[in-house]
């Protein structure tokens, strides 16, 4: 394996007891600082995957790497020290008495310090705005707090690998900024990130590769600028690049060969044009 | 207000409405005041906690009849008092569909989810079948009536649940951000049922929602709540275009909007009233790419 690869699928196949295939021969390899969107539509095996990259499911056949751990061989707690998976629905994820317990309670499991879980915990709750809530029951926040909630005790436990299933579903605009911050601040402290989610100005915005999963399959990986400009691949899976991008291409909007993505670079893309002009 | 609107009664009237849960200290509407015209497709934005679940409740009488709180001002629904009607008597003008089908849907066949509210309001047999077939129509899930709700995806759960509230013949349909859980054909699905539902029978929609881009394309009207107030209510094109005061409150504008809004602060000339849909602004924006 090569040495900057974190995460490996081999002829990944996932059968669940119910008889249900989900993956069918995944080939994958997702590199350190990767930024990847996880795109496809409800039942197309896109949280079937990532959840194999955490030890929560194991391959049926086929073999899964994370940081050169075979994940058959490994428990899921030794899996969960490097990938941290925050679930789309935050009431399948929390349980705690309150907002600080919830916090710790990932840091203690992988057995950091005291010293270390303190830290951890007073950076999560300052990065997501949650010190006044630290003593609050999570069952009686909002959704979209107890979302933050979620996210945040993932964050506490420090994953090298962050995998975020449906962050900015439920969310305003306001809260689905914050999410896109925090992908970038991820991002900068040199993490690896999965973003499965149908919100695409989100993976238009954040993310280095996109892959598309289609009937338990992958069909489709590239940049967000490849696979938006593939109107082949997206009408097949039901998926539509962000209003900008679309208008973009229908204008003719470009700067060498690259439509926007989003309204920055649209933007960009006009201004640079008429100083070329 | 058009002139054809000046002519016809309200079907909503809000007036001076304020709530506030028993268990809370703020009060979740202030003084909200609107009215809705029969056949109106009206969009209500704003972000979590502005109030947005509150007026929808508000809206057949879920609230105050069923929730425990203060309340102070009317909500009248075809000159009827939401405190007055039963909500299960209201449910045959207001149809309501919540954003997690899955809350809503409790039989065990797709046929049985329809049929539920119809017995209840004691539709003849007969009745009941010719309404089950029309409603599973509309929605697209014809030849899956002996389905288990449970079956079908979150895009069909959701146009059931519209098929179940429209079954009843209400003349206003209120849907609590309806494709919130939803893959963006599931969105579409739900979004082409409302649409047909608005222009082909007329019924007045009354939906909270998120994304910018869709009530542009589709509402009449847009109402924006800010913790608890209603700030604005407009036309999509003039309440997308003051985008000054959608980014106060922490919302966003149509990509195309925010794009000609930031392109003509840099001194470009674009038209007065920016384009808020896609294909509007294909025809509006064609010299700027080409523009080098």
């Amino acid at each position: 394996m090569s040495k900057n690869i974190i995460i490996k699928c081999e002829d990944l196949h996932h059968t669940y007891p119910s008889g249900v295939s989900a993956l069918q021969g995944v080939d994958l390899a997702i590199a350190e600082r990767e930024i990847v969107g996880v795109i496809g539509q409800n039942g197309s095996g896109k949280t079937t995957l990532v959840k194999h990259f955490n030890g929560l499911l194991k391959p049926t056949s086929g073999q899964v790497f994370v940081k050169g751990i075979n994940t058959r061989e490994a428990e899921i707690k030794e899996i969960s020290r490097h990938a941290g998976y925050v679930f789309q629905n935050p009431n399948h994820q929390l349980f705690a008495g309150s907002v600080r317990k919830e916090l710790e309670f990932g840091p203690a499991n992988i057995g950091m310090s005291a010293e270390e879980i303190e830290e951890r915990v007073r950076l999560a709750a300052d990065f997501f705005g949650l010190e006044e809530f630290l003593d609050e029951n999570p069952y009686r926040l909002s959704f979209p707090l107890r979302k933050t909630v979620g996210i945040a005790s993932i964050y506490a436990m420090d994953p090298e690998i962050f995998i975020l299933d449906e962050p900015t579903t439920g969310l305003d605009y306001t809260r689905a900024r914050m999410v896109a911050a925090l992908i970038k601040k991820l991002q900068d402290e040199g993490r690896t990130v999965l973003i499965v989610s149908h919100d695409m100005m989100l993976i238009a915005e954040c993310c280095t590769r996109v892959i598309v999963l289609w009937n338990s399959r992958l069909i489709g990986d590239g940049t967000p600028r490849e696979i938006f400009g593939n109107r082949e691949l997206l009408e097949k899976t039901n998926l539509a690049p962000p209003q900008i991008f679309r208008m973009a291409e229908e204008i003719g909007l470009q700067h060498n060969g690259k439509t926007p993505l989003s309204v920055d670079e649209a933007v960009e893309t006009v201004e640079r044009g008429e100083r070329a002009g | 207000m058009t002139a054809t609107n000046a002519a016809k009664e309200p079907i909503i009237r809000v007036e001076g409405l304020s709530f506030k849960y028993a268990t809370a200290t703020e009060k979740a509407l202030k003084e909200i005041n609107f009215t809705v015209f029969p056949g109106e497709y009206v969009a209500i934005l704003g972000l979590s906690g502005a109030g947005k679940t509150t007026l929808c409740l508000s809206l057949n009488g879920i609230i105050p009849q069923m929730v425990m709180g203060e309340k102070e001002g009317r909500c009248l629904i075809k000159g009827q008092d939401t405190d007055e009607v039963p909500v299960r008597e209201m449910a045959k003008t207001v149809g309501m569909v919540f954003d997690n089908p899955e809350y809503q849907l409790t039989q065990l066949t797709v046929e049985g989810e329809v049929a539920l509210g119809l017995e209840n309001l004691g539709i003849p047999y007969e009745e009941m079948l010719t309404r089950i077939k029309e409603a599973l129509k509309v929605v697209g899930l014809e030849g899956l009536e002996e389905r288990s709700p449970m079956q079908l995806s979150g895009g069909q759960q959701q146009r059931l649940a519209i098929a179940a509230a429209m079954a009843m013949y209400p003349e206003i349909l209120v849907l609590d951000e309806p494709t919130t859980n939803l893959d963006p054909i599931g969105k579409e699905e739900v979004f082409e049922v409302l649409q047909r539902l608005n222009r082909e029978k007329g019924m007045t929609i009354v939906i909270a929602e998120h994304e910018v881009e869709v009530i542009a394309e589709y509402a009449d009207r847009v109402i924006i709540l800010d913790r608890g107030e209603l700030i604005t209510n407009g036309p999509p094109a003039e309440v997308f275009n003051d985008v000054e005061t959608i980014s106060r409150l922490g919302l966003r504008t149509p990509q195309v909007t925010e794009f000609g809004y930031r392109l003509k602060k840099k001194g470009h000339n674009l038209p007065e009233q920016l384009p808020i849909t896609l294909q509007d602004a294909v025809k509006k924006y064609s010299g700027v790419g080409g523009k080098k």
